[in-house]
């Protein structure tokens, strides 16, 4: 169980995003959690073991250490990425919903039926707004961990000397951390890794909208054109009914994998 | 034996369960059983290496430390993970007879009517393994029986969890007077804080699940008496 077993999951995702989807799921792939396991793990790794204080006092060094870094980056990062790719199971779940309900009313009514959907991996309805709802939670979870990791730390900085005066230390002692320097430059990497998948979220939220929106419009302003038309040349109303599609309507794509499919 | 043998056992009993016995798998497999992978095993990593007394008598520290970890949390939450994934194999095995006794029968039947070809038997036999049997009569009871052991062996460990460390909160100093230590000596726990804070992650992940496992247990009741 490790990050192979999360971006398995995720990688039948990319067939209901967007493009900016797909280069948000890269971004994370290969700018955050690749440069995670390879390089920010290790950096963190004898972040205990060096941190070293001025005392031979027992029990100083765990209380400073525990005090200056309640969690550690690397494990905040770990349940920031596990929490950002999550909500994009969300998507796949409801197509794998609506696959089973498109079964069970085949089931019921037979092959040649009526489909309740057109294309059940397709953007309408109720799978528009579960993509947008995971858009917000994933800009949410984001900012969460990017304001936290400021909180707890003060900054993104990693200061060389930190002054510590807790119990049990006997007085104020002068503690070095492990690697400041690197920990620093792979902090603000993270962050700003974070950051752009933030920025490419909102895009990608304004590109949703602008495009519903722009169909709408389109739809709206073609029955208005549609019903001009009607009064003039006096044609049925089932004429006008007929002509008001859908724009993006096609042929159905191949089916959505059933949901084993997609977890196995 | 590792965490994806068990995932790949679960997935392939997941097919007969119901939706939120879908969620139920995906909550245990990705916020479970990754976060304590990834991140909760390295948190307690150090646990004995770094649990410092102040003292220089040779074993106080061995034996304060084992006064006060009987079992370690990570071993708690793996034995917990293991232990609540077991009742879904009792329905893989429910199936898996299932299919073994209709596939005896098909067999049967077409030998004695000696009317199949090979070809359609082994048709018939292929829809046999890859059906979905619903939810009911002996298969209900199997799975709402598995329910029931998951929602005890998951209130067990926690209860176990809680005793066991007195809450889920962990000290930065325990005062320990056990022999061989020449007096009441402090000794302190490595990474308490971030300590504390994945146990009450992996409690309030639990406590999701037995939400989870309830509320599947209501539905097929409820799915039970109207039917």
């Amino acid at each position: 169980m490790n990050w192979a077993f999360l971006q398995g999951l995720l990688s039948g995702v990319n067939k209901y995003s967007t493009a900016f989807g797909r280069v948000w799921l890269s971004i994370v792939f290969l700018f955050r959690v690749m440069v995670f396991v390879v390089a920010a793990e290790k950096v963190w790794g004898d972040e205990q073991k060096d941190f070293k204080c001025n005392t031979a006092q027992p029990g100083c060094h765990n209380v400073c250490y525990d005090h200056f870094f309640p969690v550690s980056h690397v494990r905040l990062w770990a349940l920031q990425l596990i929490f950002v790719t999550c909500p994009s199971l969300l998507v796949v779940m409801h197509v794998a919903y609506r696959d089973d309900r498109e079964r069970k009313h085949r089931l019921k009514y037979g092959e040649n039926c009526r489909t309740l959907y057109l294309n059940t991996g397709k953007k309408r309805g109720g799978l528009w707004w579960t993509y947008v709802l995971t858009l917000v939670f994933k800009i949410g979870v984001d900012t969460t961990f990017v304001y936290l990791l400021y909180h707890i730390y003060e900054g993104y900085d990693f200061p060389s000397l930190i002054k510590c005066e807790e119990k049990p230390c006997p007085n104020k002692v002068d503690c070095f951390i492990a690697r400041p320097t690197e920990k620093r430059i792979f902090t603000i990497f993270m962050v700003v890794t974070s950051l752009a998948c933030i920025l490419l979220s909102i895009f990608e939220i304004v590109y949703l909208i602008g495009k519903r929106c722009r169909e709408c419009f389109v739809s709206v302003h073609k029955s208005r054109h549609v019903m001009t038309n009607t009064m003039s040349s006096g044609s049925t109303l089932m004429d006008s009914n007929r002509l008001k599609v859908h724009p993006g309507k096609g042929t159905p794509d191949t089916p959505a994998p059933s949901y084993r499919l997609v977890i196995s | 034996m590792s965490w994806p043998v068990l995932y790949a056992q679960l997935v392939g009993a997941n097919r007969h369960s119901t939706s939120l016995g879908k969620v139920w798998l995906s909550v245990l497999f990705i916020f479970r059983v990754m976060v304590l992978v990834v991140a909760a095993e390295s948190v307690w990593g150090d646990e004995q290496s770094d649990f410092t007394c102040n003292t220089l008598q040779p074993g106080c520290e061995n034996v304060c430390y084992d006064q006060f970890f009987p079992v370690s949390h990570i071993r708690l939450w793996c034995l917990q993970l293991v232990f609540v994934s077991t009742p879904t194999l009792l329905v893989a095995m429910y199936v898996s007879y299932r299919n073994h006794s209709d596939k005896k029968r098909l067999l049967q039947s077409s030998g004695r009517a000696g009317l199949l070809s090979n070809k359609g038997q082994e048709e018939d036999l292929e829809t046999l393994k890859k059906r979905r049997l619903p939810v009911a009569g002996a298969l209900w009871w199997t799975y709402a029986c598995s329910l029931v052991f998951r929602l005890l062996f998951e209130g067990g460990f926690m209860y176990a969890l809680y005793v066991v460390y007195d809450g889920f909160q962990m000290p930065r100093l325990v005062q320990c007077d056990q022999w061989p230590c020449p007096n009441l000596v402090d000794c302190f726990i490595s990474r308490p804080t971030e300590k504390t804070i994945f146990t009450v992650f992996m409690a309030t992940a639990s406590s999701i699940c037995m939400v989870l496992n309830m509320a599947e247990l209501s539905y097929l009741v409820a799915k039970a008496v109207t039917r």
